[in-house]
């Protein structure tokens, strides 16, 4: 069909939407910044709750969407307005006059560094949730202690806090942490883990099972208090205090490695994109949809649509499902014109 | 000691690195479902000697996690098992403190 749609942002809700716009006869166009393909998905290393293996959803979407014009390597210069379709300008001197236009930006990871109490780039042993799935999946990391007696994962990290520009539950942090947990006791089953919560927000299908695994299986020890503070001993091990809001007492201890569970917070680079074809940001920061109900996947502007984490956090299949949708949306949209 | 009109109190801190958690330990080796407790109360709140003793299931549990001596505590306890009966995890807390005294009368 002789219509041209580009889809900015080539993770998994990028190409899952370009497999479904492919079964659609559609030739579409993904432009990804990074190197390859596959977004945060490609660099982590399981997805929660069955441990699915994040390299085969990703390297089954590479070869579902062999067919489609992919630029990696490659931003988007500029987006305007022209008659009844969208000059796309990239930086590799290719334009295109596109009928649609995807957004699927997804996330950047909050910046732990702002939370500067909690020692991330300060310490030696201080890493976040995106280094720990990096580690696993085999980067060198020698903040990462090899034989760990005791190691704490911090929830919230930039997220449910008002004062670091982030009012929102990132939402898949808890349920990361708990896998992440079990991951590490798995490796280290003499270690003591620690996971500093403040509510676990565990939605989703099968989380629940996943935290009494946790705790039963694996002896996990939850603490229910947002770490204050962090420090480093004199040899060098990390400490952590916080309350132990339910016995109403401070509580201090030693871990040889702290892993912050940095929140979601909208693509840095949408802020360069959005205002020139006036798209509306949302309150909590990530784009606006038309409607938050019943129009999730479109923008304020005809032809420019949403999918995946670019309207708010998302998990895997909530992407994937939303990915989808909207290729249904493009294509009622190029039809009824 | 000479009486200097203060004294020094002690800090209230709990310092995991110092708790011994041995009871706790042995009580997950025969009771596991013991680390299952996701600390919401129901037990406290239905026990009939809670609100002349201060007995708590939940604190029994969260003391024996934090190393401390729960026995004064537990001498509240009538075995009447309604604890056992909200428990929405399905830990069979009355046997759990049977198992507590058993390993604290060894």
């Amino acid at each position: 069909m002789n219509k041209n749609i580009v889809i900015i942002g080539g993770g998994v809700a990028g190409m899952e939407a370009a497999k479904q716009l492919l079964s659609l006869g559609y030739t579409p166009m993904i432009v990804e910044k990074a190197q390859s393909l596959g977004g945060h998905v490609a660099s982590w290393y399981k997805l929660f709750p069955d441990m699915t293996p994040a390299s085969a959803i990703v390297d089954q979407l590479r070869k579902d969407i062999s067919g489609a014009n992919v630029f990696t390597g490659t931003k988007v210069v500029s987006i305007s307005k022209d008659r009844e379709s969208y000059a796309v300008v990239l930086d590799n001197g290719v334009s295109i006059s596109a009928q649609a236009i995807l957004f699927a930006t997804g996330f950047s990871l909050f910046d732990a560094t702002k939370k500067e109490e909690y020692g991330y780039g300060v310490y030696d042993h201080v890493v976040t949730n995106g280094d720990l799935e990096a580690w696993f999946n085999g980067k060198a990391d020698k903040r990462i202690s090899s034989s760990p007696k005791a190691v704490g994962f911090v929830h919230c990290v930039g997220s449910r806090d008002l004062k670091a520009g982030n009012s929102q539950c990132s939402k898949v942090c808890c349920t990361t942490a708990i896998k992440q947990a079990i991951e590490m006791k798995e490796k280290f089953p003499e270690a003591d883990i620690y996971c500093f919560y403040m509510d676990l927000r565990l939605f989703g299908k099968k989380y629940e099972d996943f935290y009494i695994n946790a705790q039963r299986d694996f002896g996990v020890h939850f603490i229910r208090g947002r770490v204050s503070e962090v420090g480093e001993t004199i040899d060098g091990r990390i400490q952590v205090k916080a309350e132990d809001t339910l016995s109403g007492k401070p509580l201090k201890v030693q871990l040889d490695t702290l892993v912050l569970m940095s929140g979601m917070v909208c693509n840095k680079s949408v802020g360069e994109l959005a205002p020139q074809v006036r798209l509306d940001m949302d309150d909590d920061g990530f784009l606006r949809s038309k409607d938050n109900i019943y129009d999730i996947l479109r923008s304020n502007r005809p032809g420019i649509f949403y999918a995946g984490a670019c309207t708010g956090t998302k998990t895997v299949p909530e992407t994937l499902a939303e990915a989808r949708a909207a290729a249904v949306e493009i294509h009622n949209y190029l039809r009824n014109g | 000691m000479a009486d200097f009109g203060f004294r020094l109190s002690k800090s209230s801190t709990l310092d995991l690195d110092r708790i011994d958690t041995k009871v706790y330990d042995r009580l997950c080796d025969t009771d596991p479902d013991a680390r299952t407790c996701m600390a919401c109360g129901s037990c406290s709140a239905t026990c009939t000697a809670a609100p002349f003793s201060g007995m708590s299931m939940r604190k029994v549990i969260l003391g024996l996690q934090r190393g401390q001596d729960v026995r004064p505590m537990l001498s509240n306890c009538m075995l009447c098992g309604k604890c056992t009966m909200v428990c929405p995890r399905g830990i069979n807390t009355r046997h759990l403190i049977l198992s507590i005294c058993r390993i604290y009368d060894r």
